[in-house]
């Protein structure tokens, strides 16, 4: 079967910087894949990239996913497609419920699949029944989206949306920073209990702690802008314990 | 003085224009004559006419005023025709023959195709019979004893209520703009609520201006007697395709003791194409007066079209503990330039007033609040809340603030808050991965900016005002 997601040889930049250097990456449907790697290597661009963020330019190589080049496609056709980015600083939109702007998501990549839209009323029982998920009570549907929240509201917010959206390629940009350990918790029960065999997710984090709780079956480490290893879950581990140095003066001496 | 009013003023007067009565219309230009022309053509009583006149005289002592924040070409007075007869358009056989633009931007807004038909002035069929509902509801209306009817109506029917009130909170000689529409105003609303009396509906403008088309120069006078509550809509809501057009109209509400006037402004006239040209200049004189003790007015406005908006809906809160509110949410897109704000005069004791204004600026658009807050000596206890946030998108637009506050009482407390904002290649981006595109996106966070002025809009006029939102933003994130 065909990858759901296949990166080669890519090379973006914002500005004049030039970040991805030559990336690969392939990941299959049903997979975790931890994206590790020290400041400024690159993790979050690659998922930046990945999600279509106009801050970037590509300049080489490509990004197929399901078999389709995603670099003439707009961001929300990318989202339309299942690709979803938890952000790392989700924003603000203060005035909107998040009933509304979930329901205005969901339903434009129902349309998209040419599926028929859902009203407000069997949206919200659709809402309701996934806050479980996040161990928030009904009362958070009527909130503006991320206005007020604290640094886990607002992560526990992307993972309540990617239950709701139902990605097949989900991409969570260090959702483990600024988290206390229950929501660390609560955010990686979210993940888990979402895998599915036909999705996928890549996860970008600077710390092993966030993988004992999303167990994953590779684990890439970047630098520089360019994977410069790959293993199983015990990289991770490995990683702990030595830190980075190892892979990634290598790296900086052949450069 | 300008050179057309002085050239007018010193000009031999010419009967010229009298040979044109039979085709009710009258070639450009004011004078005297064209006021008492209009007032005899209206069949007016004598004291309007010494109104008028009155009116004009003033106006000819005054200049055109110059310190808002907006520019356009200057007004020649004298090319305006001051009296045509309603401009009963030739009415077109079938919508096939009116602008598919027109049509395309009534099919966003979700106005029904019968609606479309009358804003369009294609002859309306049997389906919709707009005599019979107007008439049905003039019934119900005039059993409670409520009037509402065109200001010629009811200066047929109630002069000594038009005598007593007309002029009673915007004078005649008030400003340049509220003095020529005093002298040559052609028709309006007018509301009468009488006491204690609560109008079981919205009274809205959208019925009478089909039946018929008032002119640019209109006069609207809402009273409500004592303890009478009255909620009043205004809909601009058709585009109009009329080229660069001075739109000077005055506004005057009548709050009587305990009486509460709420009255809503959803303003969509012309803005001009996108280089600049043609589009409405709306100077308009809104003031409210809570004449009574505890009596409230409240303006709600929602101003997206015209190429220029120039007014500030202001409440004078003569009675003690009576109440002022202004929401406005002002729309400059593409050359659009807006000026607008309110006044609140708290004259009376334990007076309270509200301001939350919302400016949205895109393209080259230029928006300003301007806004003064006055405590007069008397008015012990009095309160303001003012909130003013601006809105930008993109980087060749502008926001402006103005606001004044002066204070004669030492017990007054006011608040002001401003903010300004920028909608931020982040927050559009985020919504796109989500599955919007620009333009939702845009309407979505909007929309939010605006929240706490539409849920102080009717319902449906609520769902209106987000819709056209979306419509005038369209295109400004390029």
């Amino acid at each position: 079967m065909a990858p759901l997601l296949e990166i080669k040889d890519l090379r973006a930049r914002a500005g004049d910087k030039e970040i991805l250097k030559g990336l690969f990456l392939t990941v299959n449907a049903g997979e975790v894949h931890a994206i590790m790697g020290p400041n400024g290597s690159g993790k979050s661009t690659l998922a930046q990239v990945i999600a279509g963020h106009p801050a970037y330019e590509i300049t080489g190589g490509e990004i197929i996913y399901q078999g389709e080049d995603l670099a003439e496609l707009e961001p929300e056709e990318r989202a339309q497609a299942g690709i979803f980015l938890a952000f790392q600083y989700p924003v603000e939109i203060p005035g909107v419920t998040n009933a509304y702007f979930l329901r205005a998501a969901y339903n434009e990549i129902r349309k998209a699949r040419g599926q028929e839209e859902l009203d407000p009323i069997d949206f919200l029982d659709l809402l309701e029944s996934k806050l479980d998920l996040v161990e928030w009570g009904p009362e958070i549907v009527q909130r503006a989206v991320n206005a007020g929240f604290s640094g886990g509201e607002k992560k526990r917010n992307e993972i309540l949306q990617m239950a709701i959206l139902e990605p097949k390629l989900a991409l969570l940009d260090e959702t483990d920073s600024g988290l206390d350990i229950d929501a660390l918790r609560i955010v990686a029960n979210g993940v888990n209990a979402l895998r599915r065999p036909d999705n996928a997710y890549v996860v970008v984090t600077h710390y092993q702690r966030l993988l004992n709780h999303i167990v994953p079956d590779f684990v890439h480490v970047l630098a520089d802008g360019q994977i410069v290893r790959s293993g199983g879950k015990e990289l991770a581990l490995e990683l702990e314990a030595k830190g980075y140095e190892w892979l990634t003066g290598a790296v900086e001496a052949s450069a | 003085m300008s050179d057309s009013v002085e050239t007018l003023v010193n000009r031999e007067y010419k009967w010229g224009f009298v040979t044109d009565i039979e085709s009710d219309t009258i070639p450009p230009g004011l004078s005297e004559d064209v006021v008492r022309f209009i007032s005899e053509k209206k069949g007016e009583p004598a004291f309007l006419l010494e109104w008028r006149l009155k009116a004009y005289r003033s106006w000819l002592k005054m200049t055109e005023p110059h310190w808002p924040n907006v520019k356009y070409p200057p007004i020649d007075y004298q090319s305006i025709v001051y009296y045509s007869a309603p401009k009963t358009q030739k009415p077109l056989g079938s919508l096939d023959e009116v602008d598919p633009k027109l049509l395309e931007t009534y099919t966003k807004l979700g106005i029904p195709l019968t609606e479309q038909k009358i804003l369009s002035g294609v002859a309306v069929d049997a389906v919709f019979d707009s005599v019979s509902v107007g008439t049905s509801y003039k019934k119900q209306l005039g059993e409670m004893g409520i009037i509402f009817c065109s200001f010629s109506e009811a200066v047929r029917e109630h002069p000594e209520l038009v005598q007593r009130y007309l002029g009673s909170v915007v004078p005649a000689s008030d400003n340049f703009f509220a003095a020529l529409n005093s002298a040559v105003f052609s028709d309006g609303s007018f509301v009468y609520v009488p006491k204690g009396v609560r109008c079981p509906m919205d009274l809205s403008t959208y019925f009478r201006i089909n039946a018929q088309n008032t002119g640019q120069f209109e006069r609207t006078l809402i009273i409500a007697d004592e303890g009478a509550t009255v909620s009043y809509l205004e809909g601009c809501t058709a585009p109009k395709r009329d080229e660069n057009q001075l739109h000077a109209a005055v506004v005057e509400l009548v709050a009587l003791e305990g009486a509460t006037i709420k009255y809503s402004t959803v303003q969509n006239w012309y803005a001009g194409d996108d280089e600049g040209k043609g589009g409405i200049f709306n100077f308009v004189t809104k003031r409210g007066k809570c004449a009574g003790a505890r009596s409230k007015i409240s303006w709600t406005q929602v101003e997206t079209g015209s190429a220029i908006t120039w007014k500030y809906p202001s409440v004078i809160l003569q009675g003690d503990e009576s109440i002022g509110e202004f929401y406005s949410v002002a729309v400059a897109n593409g050359r659009q330039q807006a000026d607008t704000g309110t006044k609140m005069i708290h004259i009376g004791r334990g007076t309270k007033s509200t301001i939350v204004s919302k400016g949205i600026s895109a393209g080259q658009g230029q928006n300003s609040y301007r806004g003064l807050v006055k405590i007069m000596p008397r008015a012990h206890g009095a309160r303001n809340y003012t909130q003013c946030d601006s809105m930008l998108i993109g980087n060749r637009c502008g926001a402006h603030t103005f606001p004044y506050i002066d204070v004669q009482n030492r017990s007054a407390a006011l608040e002001h808050e401003a903010s300004t904002s920028k909608i931020g290649e982040d927050q559009i981006f985020y919504l796109k991965q989500r599955g919007l595109n620009t333009e939702h996106a845009i309407s979505v966070v909007v929309n939010g900016f605006c929240k706490e002025v539409f849920r102080e809009l009717p319902m449906e006029f609520a769902v209106e005002a987000q819709k056209l939102l979306g419509i005038s933003l369209e295109g400004s994130v390029g």
